[in-house]
Parts: structure tokens; C-alpha cells; sequence
């Protein structure tokens, strides 16, 4: 009994905790890629960098408020740099609208040209970052670490195996859920988050309506830059921020985007924790759980890890190919490729 | 004045023009129905009048006020409203939300308005929060009406609006496009079952490649020979 309690804090420490917060962060960024995919209808490939560069602007401002000794006490003064980072970001994305995309759009240009315009905005990005911020590590993470301690719950329970929660895991958990709350409120609820639905179902038909695109376009843009810094800021509280990293994401959140069914919030959400948990899953050595499930003889030798954790990302490109293979239109029946 | 003067239109789609010296009037709170075979012009000649076909010879008169230079959607703040023959609904939305984005440029209460449109379509009502895109094919066409109604258009114009709509729906959808022209709104409709269609009309509009051949009203047309022969069918 006591051995299938260890098997569950373990599998919870190692796999569950940290899937829901990393699900979480990629769900925040699938539903950006995903409403720019239904509404714009073009695939963004620069998101990761964008997720980068509002989660460097919330770090230069954070450093700027931790110069001060403002802080928020037990949570990460990131919080309080989060609008900073917000507005920052929205005012780049409309920028890039008016100086890029909107030229696309007078033209009548088809969804490739936006995606390749979209990789150079990425490379650009790529460029500002790092000139700005340089391309290592950097921490911003402060206040309160831990929620609760595996050692303290040893101790307090007895058992073998603790369970840690960090900070930033449960605040990226919360965040999420009041991100994703807020965001369905405004598509559902709103006049305008309704025409937004009403342009991505049948463009000609809300031009008839009365809707007008530029509004559209705008706030489109506006909801990228309030997810992609908040999903940013989020994963570099709980990891820690380097600008390759964030270009990387871009594999992981276009799966969870497509898995989900591209154009469907609901589906990017439900595609993150997929790809989430599918990428710890398959990567986890299973040997400490299997050895506390099974009779003493049977311990395992090896690791029992199906893939090396070098291996993380392809298990996203997998997935990827496979649903692109089987079904295109994803878990939620989106818009396909 | 008549209300609604489509006159002298001559253009197309792109080089050769489609409609040549085509002139549509309806007078207010009357039903004007363009029939003709296939590949007349009927629905170039409608989407002329809306404005989403340039015309360069001729003009469009709404009300006394010419409108050639308008957009679509400048149109349809001037009380025309459009239901086209395909791709009229937002199937991913509700059909309470279809007719909420129906009045979109509306500022005031749509209830009432609301009330009407269920008044007039009862089945919709009972199916308001259904997704438009799971209703059938006669249903979608209610809410296609229903969504152009929302805006207390003027002017509705509807695009072929009987197509792949089984007989007893028809009839039922022209019972409701008599019901929606007592209320003072002129109608001008395209239409493939010329029979049915020119019963209701006040006045018909007969086209062949792309000009008027006859004009009188529905009762003469569908006594006249020589419409029944050509196209009619005897």
C-alpha cells in the first residue's frame, strides 16, 4: 500500500505536476497561434520569437522594479512588469500589421505569403532579442520558490517519495485558467469577440454584416500579444529564458495548435496538455515507478525510458506528423492545413 | 419615383460584359422577381444593384438617391440587405448569434426585431441555440432571411433563395416572403422555379443573355406564349 502511494507522489513529482504546468504554457501559446490561424488565416510563425520578446521586455522590467526593491513579497515581481510586457508587444504586433501584413492583405496575397512574410518577422525578432538581452540564460524568478517541499512532505507523511509545487507551477496553473476563463467570456459574451467568430466562420458574410476587418485584425492582434507574453513570462518563471528556447516552443505549440484542431481555442487548449504529457510520458524513465509497483524479483534493470529526454521534441514532431497523417482536422474538427 | 431603379446597367466581371443596357425597377413594398434560363445574367444583374459587380454604364437609384459609387456594406447601411444562394449562414455560430451579427451595425434593442424574425420563422425559435451549420438545408434558409431581416432593411434582395429546397419548404418560404413584403419592404428575388416565383410577382423581369426581353407583371408574364414556350416549358 505504502509502495503504491511512493509509485503515485512519484509519478505525480515527476510527470504530473510538471505536465499540467508545461500543458498549461503551451496551451496559453497554441490558443495565440490558433486564433491567428482561424481569424487571420495564416499560420504565425513567428510566435515563439514574439513569446520571446514580450517575456524580455517583462524582464528588463522587472529588473528595473527588483533595482527599485519594489516587489510583490512571495510571488514574482515578473507580475507586476506583466502590462508592461503586454503593451510593448501589442504596440510591435500592430506595427508589423500596418508595415507588413496589411500590404499582403490590399494584394489579396494567399496564406503562404503571410507565413513566409511571418518568418521574416520572425528573424527579426530573433535579431532584436538577442541584440538587446543577449542569447543566454537569464533568471528573473523571485520570491517564494516552493508551495510545497518534497523533503517537507517526506517528513510530514513518512512515505519515500514527496511531491514539490513550485511557485511558478501553480501561479502558471491559475494564470491559465483566469487567462483562458477571460478569453472565452470575450469571444462568447462580447459584441466584438462575436463578430471576431463571425469573421473567421464566413469572412464575406460578416463584411456584408457591417463588421468591420481593420477592428478585427487589430484586437486579433491585441489577445496574441496578451497570450504569447503571459505564456512567455510564465515559461521563463518556471524554466528559465533563453531566446533559442523560445524559438524551439514553436514545434511543440504548433502541434498542440493542430492536435487540438487549428482555429479551435478549445482544441489548442485540450492540444497542449496532450503534447504536454505525451513529451514527458514517453520520455520519463519509468524504473523507480515500475520497481515500487511490482514484486521484488521483477525490478527492472534498465531505465525503462521509451526515449531518451534528448529526444522531447520529436516526440511532438511525431504526434504532428501523425495527426497532419490521419487527421488533419484534428481532435476538435478544426479548419485543416 | 419608383423606390428601387437599377437602369441602363452594362458591365461584368472582368473584360467582356455580362449585362448589357439591363434595367430592374421595383416600386415599395412590392415583389420583383428576375427569372430567365440559364446564364441570363439574373443574379449578375442583383449583385449589380448591390454593388458587388462594377457597372460602367448605367446607375442604381435608392430612394431618390443614386448609390452606384457605394460599397456593399455602405449599401447595406442604407437599408439594402443581401441573402446570397450559398454560404448565407455562420455555421459555426448559433442561430440566435446569426441573427445577432445580422444586426450588427445596430446600436438599439434588437429584441423586438428578434421577436419578429422568430414570429415569421417559428421553427427558429425552437432552435435558437442550435449551430446553424447542423440545421437543414430549408432551416439555413430561414436563418439566411431572418439574418438580412434583422437589420429593417429597406430593400431585400435574395439570391436564387428556393435552390436545393424541397417543394413544401418553398412554398412555405414564399408564403413568408409575401408575409415580410406586407410590411412595407421591397423585394427583388432571382429565381430558377419561374413558376412558383412569377405567381407571386408583382412584376417580373424575363432575361436572356444579359437584356431585358420581357417586363409585365407576374400574372401576364405567366400567360404571355412566348414566355411559357421558351423557358417556362408550355
Amino acid at each position: 500500500m505504502e509502495d503504491l502511494l511512493n509509485a503515485f507522489f512519484l509519478m505525480s513529482n515527476f510527470v504530473f505536476v510538471p505536465a499540467i504546468a508545461y500543458g498549461s504554457q503551451l496551451a496559453l501559446g497554441a490558443v495565440g497561434v490558433t486564433l491567428v490561424y482561424g481569424i487571420l488565416r495564416f499560420s504565425n510563425f513567428a510566435h515563439g520569437d514574439i513569446m520571446a520578446f514580450g517575456t524580455m521586455i517583462v524582464i528588463l522590467f522587472t529588473w528595473l522594479f527588483q533595482s527599485y526593491g519594489i516587489n510583490l513579497g512571495p510571488l514574482p515581481t515578473a507580475l507586476i512588469a506583466l502590462p508592461f510586457g503586454i503593451l510593448a508587444t501589442a504596440i510591435f504586433l500592430l506595427g508589423s500589421d500596418k508595415f507588413v501584413y496589411k500590404f499582403y492583405r490590399e494584394k489579396k496575397a494567399v496564406p503562404v505569403t503571410y507565413l513566409i512574410a511571418s518568418v521574416g518577422i520572425m528573424f527579426v525578432l530573433n535579431g532584436i532579442v538577442r541584440f538587446i538581452i543577449g542569447p543566454d540564460d537569464q533568471r528573473f524568478a523571485d520570491g517564494e520558490r516552493f508551495i510545497i517541499k518534497a523533503k517537507a512532505m517526506k517528513q510530514y507523511l513518512g512515505t519515500a517519495e514527496g511531491v514539490s509545487i513550485k511557485v511558478s507551477q501553480g501561479l502558471t496553473v491559475v494564470t491559465a485558467v483566469i487567462v483562458v476563463v477571460a478569453l472565452f467570456w470575450f469571444l462568447n459574451k462580447t459584441r466584438t469577440g462575436k463578430s471576431m467568430r463571425a469573421f473567421s466562420d464566413n469572412e464575406d458574410l460578416a463584411l456584408l454584416s457591417g463588421i468591420s476587418p481593420d477592428k478585427v485584425v487589430s484586437v486579433t492582434w491585441i489577445l496574441v500579444a496578451i497570450l504569447a507574453t503571459i505564456a512567455g513570462t510564465l515559461y521563463g518563471l518556471d524554466k528559465s529564458f533563453k531566446p533559442f528556447t523560445y524559438f524551439m516552443l514553436l514545434l511543440p505549440i504548433f502541434a498542440s495548435a493542430i492536435v487540438g484542431g487549428l482555429g479551435n481555442p478549445l482544441g489548442a487548449i485540450a492540444g497542449g496538455f496532450v503534447i504536454a504529457f505525451s513529451e514527458i510520458m514517453i520520455t520519463y524513465p519509468y524504473k523507480k515507478f515500475v520497481a515500487y509497483i511490482v514484486p521484488g524479483d521483477w525490478k527492472p534493470e534498465g531505465l525503462v525510458q521509451l526515449l531518451a529526454t534528448d529526444y522531447k521534441f520529436a516526440v511532438s514532431f511525431i504526434i504532428l506528423v501523425l495527426v497532419l497523417l490521419f487527421k488533419p482536422t484534428g481532435i476538435f474538427a478544426g479548419k485543416s492545413v | 419615383m419608383s423606390y428601387l431603379i437599377g437602369e441602363n446597367m452594362t458591365g461584368g466581371y472582368g473584360a467582356a460584359d455580362i449585362l448589357h443596357g439591363c434595367n430592374i425597377i421595383a416600386e415599395k413594398g412590392e415583389i420583383a422577381v428576375i427569372v430567365g434560363p440559364n446564364g441570363a445574367g439574373k443574379s449578375t444583374a442583383m449583385k449589380a444593384i448591390f454593388g458587388m459587380l462594377n457597372i460602367h454604364t448605367g446607375s442604381i437609384i435608392l430612394d431618390g438617391e443614386d448609390i452606384t459609387s457605394l460599397s456593399p456594406q455602405a449599401r447595406v447601411a442604407k437599408g439594402m440587405a443581401f441573402v446570397p444562394q450559398t454560404a448565407n449562414v455562420f455555421p459555426s455560430m448559433s442561430v440566435e448569434e446569426n441573427l445577432e451579427m445580422g444586426a450588427f451595425l445596430r446600436r438599439d434593442d434588437i429584441g423586438k426585431t428578434m421577436g419578429e424574425v422568430f414570429d415569421l420563422f417559428p421553427i427558429l425559435k425552437d432552435k435558437r441555440n442550435q449551430n446553424a451549420g447542423e440545421l437543414s438545408g430549408g432551416q439555413r434558409q430561414q436563418v439566411a432571411v431572418g439574418r438580412a431581416l434583422m437589420t429593417q432593411p429597406k430593400v431585400l434582395m435574395l439570391d436564387e433563395p428556393t435552390a436545393g429546397v424541397s417543394p413544401i419548404v418553398m412554398d412555405e418560404l414564399f408564403d413568408n416572403i409575401i408575409e415580410v413584403a406586407k410590411t412595407g419592404i421591397t423585394i427583388l428575388m432571382v429565381e430558377q422555379n419561374a413558376r412558383q416565383a412569377l405567381n407571386i410577382a408583382d412584376k417580373g423581369y424575363v432575361m436572356v443573355q444579359g437584356r431585358n426581353k420581357f417586363t409585365d407583371t407576374g400574372e401576364v408574364l405567366l400567360n404571355n406564349p412566348e414566355v411559357r414556350k421558351s423557358f417556362l416549358g408550355g
